[in-house]
């Protein structure tokens, strides 16, 4: 069935649209990332603009994080403390990356950068998450112990908190700085972060894997509304009707993905992750060595009357 | 002053040669309405010759080109070059107010249409439309074999934005003619610019123009209005809309 998309100006079948916000959803809602790193590349690839594409993405990351935000807090699996003092930095983040992003576009390579931070950062970090899955899935065979909790040099630091839910005593000032790393990489690379912040707060902060998918939701949730509002103000390239068909997949997705998430055990759901960022991260490098089919592209600066 | 008065006198002559034939022409639908399950839509161009007393009589066989032009903006081409082994955007070229679509219509191959010279003139075929590009602050079009101005044409082709058929123009009888206006889904809504040009015998006659436009109407013209017009309620409408729909999931695959 097609249909006709408003502010892309192009037709699209209802379907696939579906099916995609589904299928990116189903991702999204198992390990609590936004999934933004996935949908912005395949509404481009079905002929979407990249503008439009990141505009839009940003509500249906928004719509499914909120859906799985309640369903992880009826579940008690997210901590109010710990988000608040994560959304601080957040916001502080993103207001900087969004600066930083214009001064980039002035200069004229923000679509080089965009792509080479895509492949060192998916990469990195997908081949970390990847290779620390595969040792404690093999300690689980062995049916050895887990390592001891350690206290790192970050549990050092002042200004501690306690964070009831998550059952960790730690200083807020690592927070806050999670919090405007993750916005400040999202703002810039149009991108909720979910999947950088989950691997940080399960290594650096030691958060358990019970909150932390949870916390990183509701994160991804309040940077993403904030980027709906604002693409919509500045550029007016939220298209509504193309982000409701992915919220309504998005949103069916992600619950059934939740679900699949809690069933999975923790070490395997990293593998899992790191696999999945790895190859993306591994698509973007291939883009940029190999010799693209067509040398040149076209952009459209706006079309007068 | 002789040979002023002479080439004033042959201009007149030239001039009501040119005016001998009248073309009148009409599209089957002068308003396209973009609605919902808009994808596309093909627009005849109907249109006769018209003879009058001056029109010598020898002259029976007309050649017609129809150029289509769609609303004007301006765009990018840009060049990958291999620098450290990857990939990058090296040189680009601006093209300004070059059409979003063009469509080029004659009843046989353009170049036994006209002389080279005069299809420069009249901008027949993509190689002599008029695409203006920046060249380092300048202004000009380049030759048509030019890297950025054939790729930029190969790409608009590719899209089906830009298309050429020297066999799209049909002569019903010998001055009733149609062509069909293939317009693709994905064609940028604004008014659409329609010239046809006459010839006979390799000779620019005269030519007469029309227009269409796309437009969106109801749901779409709403949605599109309301996003450019009043952002920041659209934005809070969408916002709301992503929470009401996150909400709404959370409570109908509820298992309790």
């Amino acid at each position: 069935m097609q249909l006709y998309l408003p502010i892309a100006d192009l037709p699209v079948n209802v379907f696939l649209v579906l099916a995609m916000g589904a299928a990116v959803g189903f991702v999204s809602g198992m390990f609590g990332i936004g999934g933004g790193f996935l949908m912005t590349p395949l509404l481009i690839f079905i002929g979407i603009t990249p503008a439009v594409a990141v505009a839009s993405v940003a509500s249906h990351i928004a719509a499914s994080s909120f859906s799985g935000a309640l369903a992880y807090w009826r579940r008690r699996a997210i901590d109010p403390a710990l988000a608040s003092v994560l959304l601080c930095g957040g916001v502080a983040g993103t207001a900087l990356g969004v600066w930083t992003f214009t001064q980039l576009r002035a200069l004229g390579q923000l679509d080089l950068m965009i792509a080479l931070s895509y492949v060192v950062l998916l990469s990195t970090v997908g081949s970390l998450m990847f290779s620390e899955g595969v040792r404690a899935l093999m300690r689980t065979r062995r049916g050895a112990a887990p390592p001891r909790r350690t206290h790192n040099w970050i549990h050092g630091l002042p200004l501690k908190m306690r964070f009831k839910r998550s059952k960790i005593y730690l200083s807020v000032i690592p927070v806050v700085i999670v919090g405007i790393v993750i916005g400040f990489i999202g703002a810039i690379m149009g991108i909720g972060g979910g999947f950088i912040l989950v691997p940080v707060m399960i290594y650096l902060l030691r958060v358990p894997t019970s909150t932390v998918i949870g916390t990183s939701m509701v994160l991804t949730l309040v940077t993403m509304l904030f980027a709906t509002m604002l693409h919509a103000i500045t550029n007016h390239l939220v298209d509504a009707v193309l982000a409701l068909i992915l919220m309504v997949g998005g949103v069916t997705g992600a619950q059934f993905g939740a679900r699949a998430g809690q069933k999975i055990r923790g070490e395997q759901l990293r593998l899992l992750l790191g696999l999945l960022i790895l190859s993306v991260g591994v698509r973007f490098a291939v883009e940029l060595v190999i010799r693209p089919e067509d040398l040149f592209t076209i952009r459209e600066l706006g079309v007068n009357g | 002053m002789t040979r002023a008065l002479l080439a004033a006198l042959l201009v007149l002559l030239l001039g009501d040669a040119a005016r001998a034939e009248r073309l009148i022409v009409s599209v089957s639908n002068h308003r396209v309405t973009v609605t919902p399950n808009y994808s596309g839509e093909e627009l005849v161009l109907f249109g006769s010759v018209e003879k009058d007393a001056t029109t010598p009589a020898d002259r029976t066989a007309y050649d017609l080109v129809v150029t289509v032009m769609g609303p004007r903006a301006d765009m990018v081409t840009r060049r990958k070059e291999r620098t450290f082994g990857i990939w990058i955007n090296t040189d680009y070229r601006q093209f300004l107010q070059v059409p979003s679509y063009l469509a080029l219509f004659g009843n046989r191959p353009f170049e036994s249409v006209t002389s080279p010279e005069i299809a420069r003139r009249q901008q027949i075929g993509l190689n002599n439309v008029l695409l203006t590009q920046r060249v380092s602050g300048d202004f000009a079009d380049v030759v048509p074999d030019d890297a950025f101005r054939s790729a930029f044409i190969r790409l608009r082709t590719q899209r089906g934005l830009y298309r050429e058929d020297a066999s799209a123009v049909t002569f019903l009888t010998p001055t009733l003619f149609r062509t069909g206006i293939p317009l693709p889904a994905e064609v940028p809504i604004g008014t659409y610019e329609v010239e046809i040009k006459l010839f006979s015998n390799g000779a620019f006659l005269g030519k007469t123009e029309t227009a269409f436009e796309i437009v969106k109407v109801g749901f779409e013209q709403f949605v599109a209005t309301g996003a450019r017009q009043h952002g920041f309620i659209y934005g809070l409408a969408v916002a709301v809309m992503a929470l009401m729909t996150g909400w709404m999931a959370s409570i109908v695959f509820r298992k309790d």
